[in-house]
């Protein structure tokens, strides 16, 4: 019975594997396009030219591109993101603390935004054209139209300087109590729920007002539903695949897009992370900081595509 | 039941309804328009009331009237909604709300769209049950049951479970009757229940409502526009114009001695006196055992289907929704090439392929299609959308073009003045009309007619098959005319094919095909169409030899 829908599936994930391998293959050749020599980088102006063609040969760089390819990706694939440069240590290991401190931010943005979004999109189509539905909608607009730096100093300016509520810098460690990680996330968690709002809201109230013109939202209302049961029960569930898919873009923005937020608040996450290693052309970390965001996009872009298939009832219970 | 004290109060009195609406012209101010015109009516428990009219008659702005409902913009402005004695009108949006789904429920035009298409049936039938508290989830869920069987659906017992994707469209107009029916509402509004339906599920349909508001002592206001189909099911009948009401009487009075000279016309519609042509002695257009599938081959639409067309007649394909029609009209314009079988035009074959064929044989034939106001641009005006053709297949530009679009214009009966007009200026009727024009504007020897009144008004319809009929005596062009009713067959066929499940089942002159002895199911297709008479449908159920296909 289900055979079509788990078929349909299948074909997503494989097409998001192939998708992941050809992104790893552009962002292999991307770094070996720039210019520069790893081993010349390691050993600085002082290298002597022994060291060098011993260096070299140590990292393998002698070998032809697609071997190295092969041998970077056989690598990821076991866990192994290499060592970096400007600082000599296994990139796996930095990685893993930062990228667990992005997804707790994301995930803490997510469980306001998301839902208050969805929210926000039903009210505003309860009350459709009237003063609360355009007040909802220009505030969205507002926070979404404001570049999130400005948002974010905003943010610091009344709630860390003026009002002295929340800390300025979120500074995170490990083995941090649960309550002063929240205090310490809670002005950039804001700062991306505003960013991340409108889009969601928006959608939610478009979709939704697609489907109120069916007839079957008529006939709803003329078992004598109120207005918001309607939109409730009879036209969310029919909106329901579009406004996935535009929560799952965002969620993704709020994972591989929070670099400018991070950076304001001296957060400790993936995106800082990147910027550091960018601006020492650290080219192992930007590879595998790189492949971990494309792989969180293509994943939450399966995601949404799953939850729309299973979302639609002519897929889930075929003739 | 007490008869006398019913009568004395009627479960709905309207009084001098008027229902007005905004319209936003283009270009203008908005204006306020009266869509209903005081219009009184009073229906007592337990019966039916068919209202009838043509489309902007008012008929589904007065039956939602009753539940206080009002479609895009639809306002109630004047008189009094006095239902179980009380004017609705005055309780407000609560008060509608009340009502809606307890007192008074409503069963739409097309139950596939009315129905949810995320939930269960089960869960949308008792939904209005559960809401306004009148028995458990259990109870409703029992009665429900209940009522599938009285409506004669299979699998009574699990159809609920059932999303509405799963079940056929005849299946679904009677799970919305029993969805209506579960509230144990004192009044059921059903808004054109069986247009949407085929002719001989249509027939099953019907005879289901009237048995179940027989049993179970419910008023209904029976909207249609369809006057054959609401004597079968209707105590009185309303006859509606523009909002205003032109007669209303026993159902018997309004079908044998109508007083008005519109309810006349409705009545005697459909009669057009169209004598039978002998074939020539050689067709023009052959279908020789033609095969066609989708989907590569997977379905199998048209099975070894063969017919002849001669010049200037009129080849009537008559058939259920998928048996295969249009799929035959597709398979001979090259839109759906046949996997097997050829089509040979004036003796010789033509390419199967659209993109194949000469400019020459696209000008040959030609189509007119259902929805008159898709298939025309909207944004092109009815000179353009006449003119193309003469342009495109002719070369003829200017003056000259402008010549031909007078003269077609005036063969379809339509005045020069409609040249500068959009689409959207248009009724449906003059749709057609200019849908007509443009495929004659080609000079075609074959205009493929699919379906082309069954969207229109019953009378509308008329004067579109007269206008053909006139148009074949002068430009002696053959029609390939595909419809699922019968009655518009029998007034312009000159031979016939009836399809079933992809196949000819029969074929020959119109003579003929209409004379027994019948096969099955041309017995049953032919049985099905209403007849404008009391106990017509209790006759025509007991006189079946077969079920239909929508079962």
């Amino acid at each position: 019975m289900s055979s079509p829908i788990l078929k349909l599936i299948a074909q997503r994930i494989a097409l998001g594997i192939i998708l992941l391998l050809a992104i790893s293959v552009l962002i292999f050749a991307g770094t070996q396009i720039l210019p520069g020599d790893v081993a010349q980088a390691i050993l600085g102006q002082s290298a002597t030219p022994e060291s060098l063609a011993n260096l070299r040969e140590q990292l393998g760089l002698n070998d032809p591109a697609y071997i190295r390819y092969f041998h970077w990706l056989g690598g990821v694939l076991t866990g192994d993101l290499g060592t970096a440069m400007s600082s000599g240590q296994d990139i796996a290991t930095s990685i893993k603390g930062r990228l667990w401190n992005t997804l707790f931010l994301a995930f803490w943005a997510a469980i306001v935004a998301v839902p208050l979004a969805i929210a926000l999109g039903l009210t505003a189509v309860r009350y459709r054209n009237g003063w609360v539905d355009k007040l909802i909608s220009g505030l969205a607009l507002a926070s979404t139209s404001f570049p999130e730096f400005f948002i974010g100093y905003l943010l610091v300016y009344f709630f860390a300087v003026k009002w002295q509520i929340f800390p300025a810098i979120s500074t995170v460690y490990e083995g941090m109590p649960f309550g002063e990680r929240m205090q310490a996330i809670a002005l950039p968690a804001t700062a991306l729920t505003l960013v991340v709002l409108a889009h969601m809201m928006r959608m939610t109230r478009a979709a939704i007002l697609n489907v109120m013109q069916s007839a079957y939202v008529e006939t709803a209302e003329l078992k004598g539903l109120s207005a918001f049961s309607v939109i409730r029960k009879h036209a969310f569930p029919n909106a329901i695949a579009p406004i996935i898919n535009v929560v799952m873009l965002n969620l993704a923005y709020l994972i591989v897009g929070v670099v400018v937020v991070e950076v304001i608040f001296v957060y400790p996450g993936m995106g800082q992370y990147l910027v550091d290693h960018v601006t020492k052309r650290d080219v192992p970390v930007v590879q595998a900081v790189g492949l971990i965001f494309a792989a969180v996009y293509i994943s939450l872009n399966i995601i949404a595509d799953i939850a729309a298939i299973v979302a639609n009832p002519r897929l889930r219970h075929p003739k | 039941m007490t008869d006398g004290k019913a009568k004395s109060t009627p479960l709905l009195d309207i009084r001098n309804l008027r229902i007005e609406a905004t319209v936003y012209p283009p270009g203008e101010a908005p204006k306020t328009i009266t869509l209903v015109h005081d219009v009184s009516l009073t229906l007592e428990k337990g019966k039916v009331l068919g209202l009838i009219g043509e489309s902007g008659a008012g008929k589904s702005t007065i039956g939602l009237s009753a539940m206080g409902y009002g479609r895009g913009g639809v306002r109630i402005t004047g008189g009094e909604v006095i239902l179980n004695g009380r004017d609705i009108l005055k309780g407000g949006k609560e008060g509608f709300r009340k009502l809606r789904g307890r007192e008074v429920c409503y069963v739409a035009q097309s139950a596939a769209a009315a129905f949810n298409p995320a939930h269960r049936l089960m869960d949308q039938v008792v939904e209005a049950t559960l809401l306004h508290g009148t028995a458990t989830r259990a109870e409703a869920e029992k009665r429900a049951i209940a009522l599938f069987k009285k409506l004669s659906l299979p699998n009574p017992e699990t159809i609920g479970e059932r999303f509405p994707h799963q079940v056929s469209g005849g299946q679904l107009q009677r799970v919305m009757t029993a969805m209506a029916l579960c509230s144990e509402p004192d009044l059921i509004v059903f808004d054109e229940p069986t247009t949407a339906l085929d002719v001989t599920t249509q027939i099953d349909v019907l005879s289901a409502i009237k048995d179940a508001i027989r049993d179970t002592h419910v008023a209904a206001l029976y909207i249609t526009h369809d006057l054959a189909v609401v004597a079968q099911v209707s105590d009185e009948i309303m006859v509606l114009r523009h909002g205003r009401l032109v007669e209303w009487g026993g159902t018997r009075q309004i079908i044998k001695e109508p007083r008005q000279e519109y309810t006349n016309a409705l009545v005697s519609v459909h009669e057009i006196e169209h004598a039978e042509q002998n074939p020539g002695a050689t067709p023009f257009l052959s279908v020789k055992n033609v095969t066609a599938a989708y989907g590569g081959g997977q379905v199998k639409v048209l099975k070894n289907v063969s017919v002849d067309i001669y010049p200037g007649q009129t080849l009537a394909v008559v058939g259920e929704s998928g048996s295969g029609k249009s799929t035959l009209a597709r398979a001979i314009t090259g839109l759906l090439p046949p996997e097997q079988g050829t089509v040979t035009f004036d003796g010789r074959p033509l390419a199967n392929r659209l993109a194949d064929r000469p400019k020459e044989d696209l000008r040959q034939l030609q189509m007119i299609y259902q929805m008159a106001d898709v298939a025309m641009n909207p944004r092109q005006t009815v000179g353009t959308i006449i003119g193309r053709p003469l342009e495109f297949y002719f070369g003829i530009r200017g003056r000259e073009r402008d010549r031909r679009v007078a003269e077609l214009l005036d063969e379809i009966e339509m005045g020069k003045g409609f040249v500068d007009r959009y689409p959207a200026e248009l009724s449906g009727g003059q749709k057609q009309r200019v849908c007509i024009a443009r495929s004659l504007a080609a000079k075609p020897k074959l205009i493929i007619c699919d379906e082309v009144t069954s969207a229109l008004d019953p009378l509308v319809a008329n004067g579109i098959l007269k206008l053909l009929l006139n148009l074949q005596q002068h430009e002696k062009v053959a029609y390939l005319f595909i419809t699922h009713d019968l009655a518009t067959v029998k007034s312009i066929a000159d031979s016939i094919a009836v399809m079933y499940r992809g196949e000819v089942v029969r074929y020959g002159s119109k003579s003929k095909v209409l004379t027994p002895p019948f096969d099955a199911y041309t017995d049953l297709l032919l049985s099905s169409v209403p007849e404008m008479e009391i106990g017509w449908l209790e006759k025509a159920i007991k006189g079946r030899r077969m079920a239909s296909a929508g079962n």
